[in-house]
């Protein structure tokens, strides 16, 4: 075990979310067998109270997953001098095999809690509870998966040993190396471009028809999904390549930092927050036609159409623009 | 304006309003969590300076030394050696360094000696480190004794004074001619201290350390690389235990503010009831006890961070100095250079505020949830 | 019209010290009138009337309220009838907010507070602009003879004017309903007939009232349309015209 402060606030907070989505979980639970809205017996009038606490410990754990999504990164960034060969936080995360499965568990939950938000918000607006079922079977898989998150950001901290040598980004994101990140690097450029113009184009368009028309908010919710994944595939691939000015540097954490002008924030707040906006719009298409939320969805989910592709199209235009005035050019 | 955005700046005024009416309570809790976000901050803060000052020692160390051992412990190398490392491929030059401790009885302190190859010092001259000229009370053209091997003092004048802002590497240097420091320590002729090795391109010191030790299998190795690792662990590990022993007094003080939260007074209690009533729902006082937390977390954070950063950076850590360093008499006087580092303050924000907050959550829910009609019945 | 069928409303259900504190108690409230609740302490007067204002929600039976605006709160009609039985809670302060105005017992004042604060209060959740809010709370303050003391510390002001105080809070937020528990069990009978008196500019007003009391002053004055009698949680039989 490393005892770097960073490492110390991670564990903290990652034990504190976890029994705070617990604690939710066990009530969401109890809310799911014992809800009764007719009855105005005491039980009932607890489990509805109990429901503001959930929301507000979930609104928590959204918030905590998104800063340690970040302090994650960045901890391993600062930790990569402890490992020789490392070079940054890709080095860092290769340290042991916890490391980027714990961030992808770590990008998943915070979509789930988002999603749950989005959808608490909608049924908040209703009179009647209308998704109280649905919301709280959302949270049943909440649980094991941020419990999991724990483990193995417990298991990857505690197998850091400072000697370890783990190759540095630059070989972990180049072509000899099998694995994930050396799939993605290895995609061949040119159908990765078409495949990221393609998604995000196609997201566009199918986010504005539908934000128009207040339909086709499946297709548009699956699309933002698969943006999201291949823009982050994309990132890796070739979009890095234009914002480093080298040809082997894939590194997707490096960008955060300040000798790139810390462009990796809004690449990476524009991509999650569009991807969960747009995700958020197809799980509540089911329930436009519920009778208490017949007004209020199709206006959410408008306004998360809205939100999803504005943020899309700010994420299309940085990327754009640093390819297109990158002195950069990849060799095709 | 937005109703939303209204009703948040009204409920926020009313948050104000409420924390200046139970000044008391309040201040006392922003006390105690300042105190502690301070002491968080100054390790924090002292632990990441320390490590930037090893950096910079260490940047003029040389890429890789080469010590001998005997039975495990370091012992003189043969500069013979030297000859045969520098013809290994890549390395482009081997030093033999002169250097070791002196316990000077007198002041009870350790002098670090190095023989220097600077040409401007004199026989039987010294240059010190300030920690040394201020420890024995000495100054440029004084008289240092020291003691050789036999026990009879040899004196040496003192010629230079390092600058005091290098003192946290310099405090208790002592440099003087190679010939001196042979003499005073009766050194074994042939022998150096260690050995620097410099290569012409870094990324095969790597390959240059193996060889070595396939050559010469008596010997040490060591890459600057490993030492800055070396160091860097130790103070992160130095200043995680001493934040695992803090977690006690963070503990004590979640502890502290779960009692204030719950234990909210009748008056409180009664102001709520009466909120409920006329006409705030179960999230608008949510809001107003987390506005109420923001604040005083925020206040809290802010004082403490910037009284941390004031202690460390210009008060040189007065107050537990000896708690993280364990230095030796020698203690340097030293101002170490400002830094802010938007990382180190966002962490602080996490392990400082997040626990408030955990602390806080449930609290705050059991005081929003007071039945409405409760002030009907008072 | 609030219309109350069959409502009971019982605590710790299932345990040896269950209470019903109302039991099927129904009846009607016409818009404009002035109703009054006339019972000894005890009688479930008050639990009555926190079911009806929103408060709580009964254990049993329906209440439906019609023609005070709240239907707006559901995207229908502002008067078309609401069952407010089995409402989050959420939605019963909504509605509580916008179409009832209460007037406590013990007037129920912050305090450590002005008196023009107070006032204000119930509608800060209502995202209503601070400065439009304060004229409002002031003219208020005039229309019952306090706006001298709209700065002043609730715990200075006498009875009567704590009152007036709770009365204006209570018209903030322009309701159309107002509801009162025991309003003159402080006040001598001098400011209890003043406080009637302002009962008859309510009604003048337009407003429905609500009064639960045992005090003769109150439940005998000619201005009351319907006086409703309860014992032990239950209507006194023949009570209800």
């Amino acid at each position: 075990m490393i005892m770097h402060p960073g490492v110390l606030a991670l564990i903290t907070g990652s034990l504190l979310t976890s029994a705070m989505i617990l604690y939710a979980g066990w009530y969401g639970v109890r809310i799911l067998r014992n809800w009764d809205l007719s009855s105005g017996s005491e039980l009932q009038l607890a489990l509805e109270k109990r429901t503001y606490l959930i929301s507000t410990l979930l609104s928590y754990a959204l918030g905590f997953e998104l800063v340690s999504l970040f302090l994650f990164v960045f901890t391993a960034d600062r930790l990569h001098l402890l490992f020789s060969g490392a070079m940054c936080a890709a080095g860092t995360l290769n340290a042991n095999g916890f490391g980027y499965p714990l961030l992808i568990l770590k990008l998943v939950n915070f979509l789930f809690a988002g999603i749950w938000l989005i959808v608490n918000h909608a049924d908040n607006q209703g009179y009647d509870y209308p998704l109280i079922r649905f919301k709280y079977l959302l949270l049943v898989p909440l649980v094991p998966w941020s419990l999991l998150e724990f483990s193995y950001l417990f298991a990857y901290f505690s197998g850091l040993h400072a000697d370890v040598i783990t190759s540095c980004c630059g070989s972990l994101f180049s072509l000899e190396r099998p694995g994930i990140a050396g799939d993605l690097v290895s995609l061949p450029v040119k159908p990765m471009r078409l495949a990221f113009f393609g998604t995000l184009g196609a997201t566009l368009a199918s986010g504005l028809f539908s934000w128009r028309s207040g339909k086709g908010f499946y297709p548009f919710s699956i699309l933002s999904l698969a943006t999201l994944l291949v823009s982050l595939a994309s990132l890796v691939s070739f979009l890095c390549l234009y914002i480093y000015q080298l040809p082997s540097h894939h590194c997707p954490f490096c960008i955060l930092q300040g000798e790139y002008h810390y462009l990796g924030y809004p690449i990476y707040a524009t991509l999650l927050g569009g991807g969960l906006a747009g995700m958020g719009t197809g799980f509540l298409h089911p329930w436009r036609r519920r009778g208490s939320l017949q007004l209020v969805i199709p206006k959410l989910q408008r306004r998360l159409a809205g939100v999803a592709i504005s943020l899309f199209a700010l994420f299309l235009v940085i990327a754009a623009y640093q390819m297109v005035f990158s002195p950069f050019r990849l060799g095709e | 304006m937005t109703p939303s955005l209204q009703r948040h700046l009204n409920i926020l005024d009313f948050a104000l309003s409420s924390l200046w009416r139970r000044k008391g309570k309040n201040l006392s809790l922003l006390a105690v969590y300042t105190l502690i976000i301070f002491i968080i901050a100054s390790i924090v803060f002292f632990t990441q300076a320390l490590k930037r000052e090893a950096g910079l020692v260490l940047q003029d160390a040389p890429d890789l030394v080469v010590q001998r051992m005997v039975a495990g412990r370091h012992d003189p190398i043969p500069v013979s050696y030297a000859t045969a490392i520098a013809a290994i491929r890549g390395v482009s030059e081997v030093t033999p360094r002169y250097w070791g401790y002196y316990y000077d009885p007198v002041t009870g302190a350790n002098f670090t000696l190095v023989a220097a190859d600077d040409p401007q010092l004199k026989p039987e001259a010294i240059a010190i480190g300030s920690g040394v000229a201020r420890t024995s009370r000495i100054s440029i053209g004084d008289f240092l004794p020291l003691k050789d091997l036999k026990g009879s003092p040899v004196l040496f004048s003192v010629q230079k004074i390092f600058p005091s802002a290098s003192e946290l590497v310099a405090a208790d240097l002592i440099q003087l001619r190679q010939e001196d420091f042979l003499r005073l320590f009766d050194f074994p002729s042939g022998r150096a201290t260690d050995l620097a090795v410099s290569a012409g391109n870094p990324a095969e010191l790597e390959t240059i350390a193996a060889k070595i030790v396939h050559d010469f299998p008596d010997t040490r190795p060591i890459l600057k690389s490993e030492m800055l690792r070396t160091y860097d662990s130790v103070f992160d590990w130095r200043s995680g235990l001493v934040l695992v022993v803090l977690a006690v007094a963070v503990l004590s003080f979640i502890i502290f503010a779960w009692d204030k939260a719950t234990g909210l007074s009748a008056e409180e209690k009664k102001e709520i009831g009466i909120l409920k009533s006329i006409g705030w729902e179960t999230t608008d006082v949510l809001l107003l006890k987390s506005f109420e937390g923001i604040v005083i977390s925020l206040s809290a954070f802010l004082a403490g961070v910037s009284l941390g950063y004031l202690h460390v950076f210009f008060f040189s850590v007065s107050l537990f100095e000896h708690a993280l360093k364990g230095w030796s008499v020698l203690y340097p006087e030293f101002k170490l250079t400002p830094v802010i580092d938007p990382y180190l303050i966002c962490l602080l924000f996490l392990l400082s505020v997040g626990p408030y907050i955990a602390a806080t959550v449930v609290p705050s829910w059991l005081a929003a949830t007071v039945d409405p009609d409760a002030a009907m019945r008072s | 019209m609030i219309e109350v069928i069959e409502v009971s409303k019982s605590f710790n259900v299932g345990k040896v010290n269950q209470f019903d504190a109302v039991s099927r108690v129904s009846c009607r409230i016409m818009p404009g009138e002035l109703t009054i609740l006339k019972g000894p302490s005890g009688s479930g007067k008050t639990t009555l009337m926190t079911l009806i204002g929103c408060m709580a929600r009964p254990s049993s039976g329906r209440i439906v309220l019609s023609g005070i605006g709240a239907g707006s709160l559901f995207g229908q009609d502002p008067d078309a009838a609401i069952e407010i039985t089995s409402l989050p809670e959420r939605f019963l302060t909504g509605i509580r907010r916008s179409a009832f105005g209460f007037i406590f017992q013990q007037f129920n004042l912050v305090r450590g507070i002005s008196v023009l604060e107070n006032v204000m209060l119930p509608a800060y959740p209502t995202g209503v602009n601070h400065k439009v809010l304060r004229e409002r709370a002031l003219t208020l303050l005039e229309t019952f003879n306090i706006a001298r003391h709209a700065q002043a510390q609730v715990g200075l002001l006498s009875g009567g004017e704590m009152q007036r105080v709770a009365i204006a809070r209570a018209l903030i937020n322009d309701p159309s309903v107002i509801i009162a528990d025991e309003p003159t069990a402080h006040l001598d009978s001098r400011l209890s007939r003043e406080f009637m008196a302002l009962v008859e500019g309510f009604k003048k007003g337009g407003k429905t009232v609500l009064i639960a009391s045992h005090d003769p002053i109150v439940y005998d004055s000619s201005l009351a349309d319907q006086v409703v009698e309860m014992r032990d949680g239950a209507l006194v039989d023949g009570s209800l015209p």
